[in-house]
């Protein structure tokens, strides 16, 4: 293997933050015409590695070398004229722009001067058919979806570069089918000699498409493997350096009719949000919700939180009418939500892993009756242990955590106020594999201690696990209910899809 | 727990106002010679404290404002109209205690309305507050009927210019004032809630925080703190003046909570230190008019002075002089 086959390649790579060394000693090649995921749990380096072999850091130790030359890359800008661009997870566009001056932004043909408008929505009709984009160059880049945006990106970064592609969780905000369109455009731009460079927590998106894997932990180097030659536990184990069960997806009980029915949903609904819908649930039972992204899953979720409250149907909790007109209605009877957008809606940056734990609680309990600091202390280090939050105080912002603790906080918060009903929206979503099987298994756990909890999901295997009854919802509204046997992803896509008007544009 | 506290006084606040009464001491001598006269302190030292209570009120108030991300510009002209309130009341004959109350009453008035149009219209801060900041010296001089009422109520004017223990009763209001507040916020949840709203609204409330409600409380706390200061001021010249009392006063005050380290953005606050912030301008003021430097340079050393304090804050300058919070709290970690 001569080292003339690497398009880019770190070697022996050490970048040192204060007294922490975020990389040591990692080497990684990178080969033309291949797609190369990079793996490792939230912390193992992957984003240092990342952001040196795009000129963002620049390394302590070792070097970087683009065609078997070594080269300093000074920032990304500079990485860019080596070939090298990067895609990442939220899109570094202009919304309010139309998408061919996105494409063309900074080197737009110009003509006496002046920028060429017609040549440049010529030219990006063309850039984009090649992309399998049929639409108008001259549309708001904002008005299109974000796997538009995403391959929008992808091409302006190809054209600007050209010979490494470097895509840093490209797939977290896109639903299957956007994820399909992507997959599509990563492969033509792999056949035509691009090289790729992969992240993604979603292991399922690693082997359809990755052809080697290099796996980090801790700042080091753990293996760089043909993926063939790999099973998912054995990647698994790569990256945490053990073993982990992921709890049974099959040995489901049955559900229990006896428990006793805590909520009842009847044409419960609200205007421009979700059509009314019937829904009870009982105690210790967990309501997977399934839909693509934008079909009334979150909307449902807030409709029942009060955030957003309903203006149609009624609910009963516990058999007695109940009415949530608000969030706090919502809190005082028993109920918690964990918001899909952690950092927007769900976690409080600035203020300590402390607060963020008993701010519900406190919330509950007014203005007037404190929690003083030993009180708090003890309950967040009481979930801060049962929920394993890896922070190094529980004095630090929560937002120097990572977002699989980050969830934990926000779960931690509402267990704290004894909730009889949790609605979670993605729980799971973009957050490392350690944390992801530490709340499965705490949904598992609380369901087993009698809770009720709906979980919107889209990770199908994920729901199917946990689901004591799946709803589908399509078009902002509830279209099945599955229970028992039906409890399973074909079924569950059959139920989102079952819509010819619904097929892939 | 108690050693962090001590080590906590070695603030970049506590150190500015040091170097500056230090500063103070060196061009002028006699700066901290305090002398006992008629039953009261007098001395140049005691003089920062007096003068520097107006906005040291005013900024008692402004940080709960600031520290839910927003501001509250009418603070001068709301001290404006409540003096002038006070004024026309005890020229007209009412008690001095009725007066007063009567314009506690009008600025928080002033201040739920401020609430009123942040809270629940859910205009911007800076312009719902802008409407009283140009409307209120306005009905000052309605109040006033265009000049400005003189007093001569011996207990209106003890308020403004007497003495408690020896110290400047303007002085002592504010310290209660500030002890007051500080314990409201601290040993209630208003505090953390105050933090949660600046930090990020849309979270607060979903974890079932009042935010309007909350939003109100401050804003009428804001006004409160001043009419407070505007009744000290009005009583310390025994007048109302609709057109000059409390004038760019909220730039004063927004900069002593700013000095004080609360930022801009929301979030952390703290109250004591912005009332050390508006005694670091007052001792500014102050060392600047004793030390004998031409008038004309007191804004350009005033400023100088604030960039001075404004980067000793910085996170980036205060960086060598910090220890790692990792090394402070093992014990805390799961």
């Amino acid at each position: 293997m001569a080292d003339g086959q690497y398009v880019l390649e770190a070697r022996g790579v050490i970048k040192i933050f204060g007294s922490q060394t975020a990389l040591d000693s990692v080497d990684f090649g990178l080969r033309r015409g291949e797609v190369h995921a990079l793996l490792g749990e939230n912390g193992a380096g992957k984003s240092t590695l990342i952001k040196i072999l795009t000129g963002a850091y620049q390394p302590d130790g070792g070097q970087v070398l683009v065609d078997g030359q070594p080269v300093t890359l000074d920032n990304p800008l500079h990485a860019q004229t080596h070939g090298i661009g990067t895609v990442y997870q939220e899109v570094n566009l202009l919304p309010n722009r139309s998408v061919a001056e996105n494409l063309y932004l900074g080197h737009q043909p110009t003509r006496f001067g002046l920028v060429d408008h017609r040549k440049m929505e010529r030219d990006a009709r063309v850039l984009l058919t090649r992309y399998g984009l049929d639409l108008d160059p001259g549309s708001e880049l904002g008005s299109h979806s974000v796997a538009v945006q995403q391959i929008v990106a992808i091409a302006r970064a190809v054209q600007l570069s050209g010979k490494v592609l470097i895509l840093d969780e490209p797939t977290a905000s896109l639903d299957r089918n956007e994820v399909e369109r992507l997959f599509e455009v990563i492969g033509d731009l792999k056949r035509a000699g691009l090289a790729i460079i992969f992240i993604t927590h979603f292991l399922d998106q690693v082997f359809a498409i990755a052809d080697r894997v290099t796996v980090l932990r801790n700042g080091k180097l753990v293996e760089t493997q043909v993926l063939d030659a790999l099973s998912r536990t054995d990647v698994v184990r790569l990256m945490l350096g053990k073993d982990i069960a992921f709890s049974g997806a099959t040995d489901l009980e049955p559900e229990n009719p006896t428990t006793d029915v805590l909520l009842q949903f009847s044409g419960y609904g609200r205007k421009n949000g979700v059509a009314p819908f019937d829904l009870t649930i009982h105690k210790g039972e967990v309501i997977g919700v399934a839909g693509l992204l934008g079909s009334g899953r979150t909307e449902m979720a807030r409709i029942m939180f009060g955030a957003d409250p309903a203006d149609q149907g009624s609910l009963r909790v516990n058999d007695k009418p109940a009415s949530v007109r608000n969030t706090t209605d919502a809190i005082s009877l028993g109920f918690g939500f964990c918001p899909e957008d952690r950092k927007a809606e769900g976690i409080l940056g600035d203020l300590s892993v402390r607060e963020n734990i008993i701010i519900a609680l406190q919330g509950k309990l007014g203005w007037f009756k404190a929690l003083n600091r030993d009180e708090q202390l003890e309950i967040a280090g009481r979930f801060g242990e049962s929920m394993d939050i890896r922070a190094a105080s529980l004095d630090m912002p929560v937002k120097l955590l990572s977002g699989g603790n980050q969830q934990k906080v926000i779960l931690s918060r509402w267990l704290a106020t004894d909730p009889a009903f949790l609605i979670l929206d993605e729980p799971t979503r973009g957050i490392d594999v350690g944390a992801h099987a530490e709340i499965v298994r705490t949904i598992n756990r609380l369901r087993d201690d009698g809770m009720a909890m709906v979980v919107i999901s889209s990770e199908l295997d994920e729901v199917v696990a946990y689901s004591s009854r799946i709803v589908v919802m399509r078009d902002r509204e509830m279209v099945a209910e599955l229970r028992g046997k039906n409890i399973n992803p074909g079924v569950i896509v059959q139920a989102i899809a079952n819509n010819p008007d619904e097929a892939t544009p | 727990m108690r050693r962090l506290r001590l080590e906590r006084l070695a603030n970049p606040q506590l150190l500015a106002l040091v170097g500056v009464l230090a500063i103070n001491w060196l061009l002028f001598p006699s700066f901290f010679n305090v002398t006992w006269q008629d039953g009261r302190f007098f001395g140049s030292f005691i003089d920062v404290l007096n003068r520097g209570a107006p906005v040291a009120i005013l900024a008692i108030g402004m940080t709960g404002v600031i520290a839910t991300k927003g501001v509250d510009l009418s603070v001068g002209a709301i001290m404006a109209v409540c003096g002038a309130v006070a004024a026309t009341m005890v020229v007209a004959g009412y008690p001095a205690p009725i007066a007063v109350i009567a314009a506690l009453a009008v600025g928080l008035a002033c201040g739920l309305w401020n609430g009123f149009l942040v809270a629940v219209l859910d205009i911007q801060p800076i312009v719902a507050t802008l409407v009283l900041m140009v409307a209120g010296r306005g009905i000052a001089q309605l109040i006033t009927e265009g000049s400005i009422v003189t007093f001569n109520d011996p207990s209106l004017i003890f308020v403004g210019t007497g003495s408690f223990l020896g110290f400047p009763m303007a002085a002592v209001i504010a310290v209660v004032l500030m002890v007051l507040v500080t314990l409201l916020v601290r040993r209630t949840a208003i505090g953390l809630f105050i933090q949660a709203i600046g930090v990020n609204r849309a979270a607060a409330s979903l974890a079932g925080i009042h935010s309007r409600m909350l939003l109100m409380l401050v804003y009428a706390l804001s006004g409160l703190c001043a009419a407070i200061a505007g009744v000290v001021v009005a009583a310390d010249i025994r007048g109302a003046d609709a057109n000059n009392a409390g004038l760019w006063l909220e730039l004063d005050a927004i900069l002593a909570v700013v000095i004080g380290g609360t930022s801009l953005l929301g979030g952390r606050f703290s109250i004591p230190m912005a009332v050390l912030g508006a005694l670091i301008i007052q001792a500014m003021n102050t060392g600047i008019l004793v030390s004998g430097f031409p008038p004309e340079f007191n804004l350009v050393v005033k400023a100088g002075m604030i960039i001075l304090i404004l980067l000793l804050q910085s996170p980036y300058a205060a960086l060598p002089f910090k220890r790692r919070p990792a090394a402070s709290n093992k014990s805390a970690s799961s």
